[in-house]
């Protein structure tokens, strides 16, 4: 039989794997913009396991309303991607310094 | 006992992928290896009971979102060798930092404070032998109204902000405009000319 712990820790390396996602790729935008959905899907993974296993809904309806706010945020994301390629010719981070930040 | 190697055989390959995303050259392949990690997790959510989001999973993330990701990946010209320094001097701080970030999460799961018998009682329990689509449906369009509508709002506000965000007017392009179109007035494309015939000529 599965278990929650199995879930938790299935989720716990998806979200260490979406982090260290985020230290190796730190110049390229799109790579970073994926890990972010790598880290929510770890999110929800727990939500789903917790729901399960505690028959309880309403961690499926957080799910679902993380899943639309994810989807929204890298619509916008990949937006503002184009522009940032379009001004600059370049997704590089390291690029984006005219803020002087 | 099969139902855990299905398990393990998904969560593997989905672990695997996960890697692949962060690691490979080629953001293109990044993509597709992001597909199959979606994929999945959805086949992982539908065992264990959620039927209904992991098929969403497939049709929002891989369907949709997916496809907007390989779109923009392949419409910029991207020059991955310079995006890709600093990759192994990072290495050294990612992998610490995602390591420890395990230990402390098992330490966690494996101290027992997420056994079953520690669960608090469900606020919003499942019936037994409920479908789950049915059931998710009568909970967000009753208890969840309002929450339903500003996701909505939200993906409202998404859609204009995209849209604005990558509109652009280029100077000497050619595009109609419609309300230029409809107000000219014939007087301003006609000019009636007089212009004597011969018979008319010839009878002077």
């Amino acid at each position: 039989m599965i278990e929650l712990s199995d879930y938790l820790v299935l989720a716990a390396i998806l979200f260490a794997l979406g982090m260290a996602g985020i230290f190796l790729n730190r110049k390229n935008a799109i790579v970073l913009v994926m890990s972010i959905e790598l880290i929510l899907l770890a999110v929800n993974f727990n939500f789903i396991a917790f729901s399960t296993f505690m028959g309880d809904l309403a961690g499926q309806v957080f799910v679902f309303f993380i899943l639309t706010v994810a989807a929204a945020e890298s619509a916008i994301g990949l937006a503002i991607l184009v522009v940032l390629f379009r001004n600059r010719n370049s997704i590089n981070v390291a690029d984006l310094d005219s803020m002087k930040g | 006992m099969i139902e855990q190697l299905i398990f393990y055989v998904f969560a593997a390959v989905l672990l695997f992928s996960a890697t692949m995303v962060i690691s490979v050259r080629n953001p293109v392949h990044a993509a597709l290896f992001l597909v199959l990690a979606f994929f999945n997790s959805a086949v992982l959510w539908i065992m264990a009971g959620a039927e209904f989001l992991g098929i969403v999973l497939v049709l929002v993330y891989v369907g949709a979102v997916m496809v907007l990701f390989l779109f923009v990946v392949m419409m910029l010209d991207i020059n991955v060798a310079k995006l890709r320094e600093g990759f192994i001097r990072h290495l050294y701080i990612g992998i610490p930092v995602a390591g420890v970030m395990v230990v402390q999460m098992l330490l966690v799961v494996g101290s027992g404070v997420f056994a079953p018998e520690s669960l608090p009682e469900p606020a919003m329990p499942i019936p037994e032998g409920a479908a789950n689509t049915p059931l998710l449906g009568s909970v967000l369009y009753t208890v969840y109204m309002l929450q339903f509508e500003l996701a909505a709002v939200i993906l409202l506000v998404a859609i204009i902000a995209a849209v604005m965000l990558t509109l652009r007017r280029r100077e000497g392009t050619k595009h109609q405009d419609p309300g230029q179109q409809v107000r000219v007035r014939k007087e301003d494309r006609l000019r009636v000319v007089k212009i004597p015939g011969r018979r008319q000529a010839d009878r002077e």
